[in-house]
């Protein structure tokens, strides 16, 4: 079986995410060609191999440097026929989910996205994904022969298999017709750990009482190296960016470590972290309903608790 | 300017989630259903869209019948007439298909940014490749400029600045609009809007949806004192082996 691994870069890194496709791809025992689109750093891309792909296509065409989804999809769909790829395989993402979703219709694929595991092919061909916000897991049959999967955090270990992959030029013939949305400008936390990819977040709420109280979250974050989160009421009130929201109607996110400080836990923010691998929450109230949902708990005041927090992490380093 | 909402009929967003018949059916016992949280946004876009410019709004639900209090509610909020293709919405390919099936010739077609049951974030792009139109998604902020689309997109870590021609296909996020409750008039004025009920085209199923499965209950929480973070510190380390 052939896989196509789309790679996704964000600022001329490779996405942890993307690695993570290709370690699924592996992980199903198949012969794995990564693709990455645009201008791109060879030594990254030589880098995928380690993960398992033998051969990456680099389509390198600053034309791609505009990530239009329609050309993406377009490309791709085109890729997987060059290369006879019966799967593509790819990290869920503002990108990369919509991509799939249209390669799987111009191939008359099977598609699944928010894929949580590898695949399970005793009988059929069956992905388990992510339903109800977190709340539940469905077991999908992809029926056609050709199968697009969009995975999200976690979905494969990542585990060095190999050394470095042959990167090749991929040529492209682009669509004008294609390039249908066009990006006017943009804004963009640099430098920041993304919040999607985070294996560390620390995440305030309400009980923080205002934005100029965020230092002491920032503190502990950059002590732990981790992303910062916030509840809804939080973006709402304008404290913090919206994209930092985390829960229902927010980011959904899968670290190792979530640490609620000052939030009361309703079922919507829950529903964002309950992929998290280890929960910490820290709130004054000890019947806060977050508690039950937490590995780990402190009744305290956040102002004095935060503080001694981020001490004894940096004197545990 | 004809807008075309798509909204899904889900658990409201505290409900409970089980399932009956050896794990291949959803629970509804207790659980209210309602308009998809992102769906809502994208209503009340449209009807302040209508509002401003006077365009027209039909809500398209794919479901069975017992969508049609949610399917009254968009009426009651503000949408002209509704159409239901009457079946079980299994998959978002099945369900784009059958949108894809009524949306043209409208010039937005307006859905949220995911189902909340599903959470496949598909179906609006699926539906712009089978019309061969533009789809852009999470929109937070949505102007018409004559034949363009100006929009704001969230991306991982921050916004984009996106412009399209219409016709045009958006899945909609807050701040895009405020959330509106139907009012008396609304509710009185949605009984005798029309509902149109049209049977789902034959489409090749490509999945099946073969069980379902909650994950594993987490055990008991462990409490510190707040006089002793450091043993917070050594048990992430040591115990849970996260740091
Ligand atoms: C359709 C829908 C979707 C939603 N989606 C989301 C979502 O995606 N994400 C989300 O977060 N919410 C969401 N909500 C809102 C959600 O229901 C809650 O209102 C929200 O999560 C509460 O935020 P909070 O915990 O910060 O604030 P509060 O509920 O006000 O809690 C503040 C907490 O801080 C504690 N506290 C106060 N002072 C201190 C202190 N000094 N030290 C320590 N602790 C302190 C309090 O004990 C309390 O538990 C949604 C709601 C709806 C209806
Ligand atoms: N059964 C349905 N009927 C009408 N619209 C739907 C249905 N299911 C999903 N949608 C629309 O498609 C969007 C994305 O859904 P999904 O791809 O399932 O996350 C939703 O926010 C709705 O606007």
């Amino acid at each position: 079986m052939n896989i196509l691994v789309f790679i996704e870069t964000a600022e001329g890194k490779i996405r942890k995410t993307s690695l993570e496709a290709v370690a699924y791809a592996k992980a199903m025992g198949a012969s794995v060609t990564a693709i990455v689109l645009g201008t791109a750093d060879n030594n990254e891309m030589q880098s995928v191999g380690k993960y398992g792909a033998t051969k990456v296509l680099h389509a390198n065409d600053a034309k791609l440097d505009q990530q239009v989804i329609q050309v993406y999809s377009s490309v791709l769909a085109k890729a997987m026929e060059d290369e006879n790829a019966d799967v593509l395989v790819l990290a869920n993402s503002s990108l990369g989910t919509p991509v799939a979703a249209k390669v799987a219709i111009k191939t008359k694929a099977s598609f699944a996205s928010n894929v949580a595991e590898l695949p399970n092919t005793s009988s059929g061909f069956t992905v388990k994904r992510s339903i109800y916000t977190g709340k539940a897991f469905a077991h999908v049959e992809l029926k056609n022969a050709k199968k697009v999967i969009a995975i999200r955090k976690n979905a494969a270990e990542l585990k060095e298999v190999g050394g470095n992959a042959q990167v090749v030029g991929y040529s492209v013939t682009l669509n004008d017709a294609d390039f249908n949305t066009k990006t006017v400008s943009h804004e963009k936390a640099t430098g920041d750990i993304l919040l999607p990819e985070a294996e560390i977040v620390v995440s305030g709420g309400r009980g923080m009482k205002g934005p100029e109280h965020w230092g002491i979250i920032e503190d502990l974050a950059k002590a732990l190296h981790a992303a910062t989160g916030c509840s809804k009421p939080v973006s709402d009130m304008g404290w913090r960016p919206h994209h930092e929201h985390v829960g229902q109607t927010g980011v959904k996110v899968a670290p190792q470590l979530y640490i609620a400080v000052g939030i009361s836990g309703a079922i919507q923010h829950l529903a964002g972290v309950n992929s998290s691998k280890c929960i910490v929450v820290i709130n004054k109230d000890a019947d806060a309903p977050f508690f039950k949902a937490a590995d780990y708990g402190i009744v305290g005041d956040a102002f004095e608790v935060l503080p001694k927090l981020t001490q004894a992490v940096l004197a545990a380093k | 300017m004809k807008i075309l909402v798509c909204v899904s009929h889900v658990p409201d967003t505290t409900s409970k989630i089980a399932f009956v018949d050896n794990n291949t059916k959803f629970d509804t016992t207790a659980v209210q259903f309602i308009i998809g949280p992102y769906e809502d946004y994208a209503l009340a876009r449209a009807v302040e869209l209508k509002e401003s410019s006077g365009a027209t709004v039909t809500v398209l639900n794919v479901g069975l019948a017992d969508t049609e209090p949610t399917i009254r509610k968009a009426l009651a909020i503000g949408a002209d007439d509704a159409i239901r293709v009457n079946s079980e919405p299994t998959d978002s390919f099945f369900v784009a298909s059958q949108i894809a099936e009524h949306a043209k010739g409208y010039d937005l077609i307006l859905m949220g940014r995911e189902s909340i049951d599903f959470n496949s974030g598909v179906v609006h792009a699926m539906v712009g490749e089978m019309l061969g139109i533009p789809s852009v998604s999470p929109v937070m902020k949505l102007d018409i400029d004559g034949t363009k689309a100006k929009m704001t997109k969230e991306i991982e870590g921050g916004k984009e600045q996106v412009e399209a021609n219409l016709p045009l296909v958006a899945g909609c996020q807050e701040p895009i609009a405020e959330w509106k409750i139907p009012n008396m008039r609304g509710i009185m004025s949605a009984r005798t809007k029309p509902l149109k009920v049209v049977e789902p085209k034959a489409t090749e199923q490509s999945v099946a949806n073969k069980n379902f499965e909650l994950p594993a209950p987490k055990g008991a929480v462990k409490m510190i004192s707040a006089d002793n973070v450091a043993e917070l510190v050594t048990r992430l380390k040591t115990e849970a082996k996260v740091l």
